[in-house]
């Protein structure tokens, strides 16, 4: 697995990368979910956040500086990783059950708050649902769910983005590994993902992205 | 404290481990080290500082002052100073420290958690009392050409 890591981040994965889009980013965007969960959270501290995107500094920085414990689990880079590939004798597609085992898993912490971004649209079908479950398993009640989805209006060639914390409700967007869109969910798809979980908070903005704040 | 700079002139009190050097068992010392060999086990150092180098491949949990990444771990560390991920570093494990600063393009899969020091908690009542306010304390550095982000031991934590 960490060969797999080392293999990536030194810019040898299977995904398909598109350097000359690594890195690049664009202006900042407001998110009225993230401002939400800003003030939501506010006031609180020691709370336990988990962050499902790309290692983060600004990340980190934003949430460790405001008193809270941070944790970080890259999941759709997690899913890349070829060992997690059935044979075509074994029926193809991706080994949910080992990809569990070893992704995702959280013995002596319940977390407050999930910033999942838009890591749903790029999944692997199979591991959508149960890692919505998982993440559920792992979450206190009343804990909070930010995730990103993207409208009709974008296209399989939508970039990929890290969502970087600029302000309490400001990201800033930087070009990641070019993953490919796996999906367009809308609302009714979205509500049955999260069907498990107490409520979900829909805002539109206007770059094809329909922000979700959900509560356990 | 400055970063550790194995190469740094005069520092010859620093401790090497070359890059073909393995190690298995428990690993500790009085005196700062630099890794860019291979341990697992354990490494224990206390009041020092560790470096593991671009080739450095630890499997252990650590226990130092100051711990500065360039290559892998995968274990817990705990420093009572201050971490630093390099952007080479690719780190899985649960870090406690007082600082830690994270360049750009560093993997971490973990958890981190920001402990601070009597020290720090009577100089932030002192201040909450006086400003009536608690704003957290957040910075960004940028050590040579890439990104990075420093938090030190924030200031509102009970």
């Amino acid at each position: 697995m960490t060969n797999f890591l080392t293999r990536l981040f030194r810019g040898q994965s299977s995904a398909n990368h598109d350097p000359s889009a690594q890195g690049g980013e664009v202006p900042s965007r407001r998110s009225s979910g993230l401002g939400e969960l800003t003030r939501l959270l506010k006031g609180s501290e020691s709370l336990a956040i988990l962050d499902l995107g790309p290692t983060s500094p600004a990340n980190i920085t934003h949430f460790t500086g405001l008193g809270h414990r941070v944790y970080n689990e890259d999941v759709l880079l997690a899913a890349q990783n070829p060992d997690y590939k059935l044979r075509n004798d074994q029926g193809g597609g991706i080994n949910v059950d080992r990809f569990f085992q070893e992704n995702l898993v959280f013995r002596n912490v319940k977390f407050d708050a999930v910033l999942c971004w838009d890591i749903p649209d790029y999944l692997a079908e199979p591991l959508v649902k149960p890692m919505i479950e998982r993440i559920a398993s792992v979450m206190n009640p009343k804990g909070y769910l930010l995730a990103f989805f993207h409208t009709k209006d974008a296209g399989p060639d939508a970039p990929y983005y890290r969502y970087q914390i600029s302000g309490p409700d400001t990201l800033r967007l930087q070009r990641g590994p070019q993953f490919r869109l796996q999906r367009v969910f809308n609302n009714r798809h979205i509500e049955n993902l999260f069907h498990d979980y107490a409520s979900l908070k829909f805002f539109l903005a206007r770059d094809n992205v329909r922000e979700v704040l959900v509560v356990r | 404290m400055e970063s550790f700079k194995p190469n740094e002139p005069g520092r010859s009190d620093i401790a090497h481990i070359g890059k073909s050097v393995v190690i298995k068992g428990e690993l500790s010392g009085s005196e700062d080290l630099y890794l860019d060999g291979e341990v697992e086990g354990s490494i224990e150092l206390r009041d020092h500082s560790l470096t593991v180098g671009p080739n450095g491949r630890v499997r252990a949990n650590i226990n130092a002052n100051e711990v500065v990444v360039h290559g892998r771990i995968d274990g817990n560390i705990s420093a009572t100073g201050k971490v630093e991920l390099r952007k080479s570093a690719v780190v899985a494990g649960d870090i406690v420290t007082q600082r830690i600063v994270i360049e750009d393009g560093a993997f971490f899969k973990g958890g981190i958690d920001i402990q601070k020091t009597n020290k720090d908690q009577g100089a932030a009542r002192t201040s909450s009392a006086s400003a009536q306010t608690s704003t957290p304390v957040t910075s960004v550095t940028t050590p040579g050409s890439s990104t990075a982000a420093s938090t030190p031991a924030p200031g509102n934590r009970g």
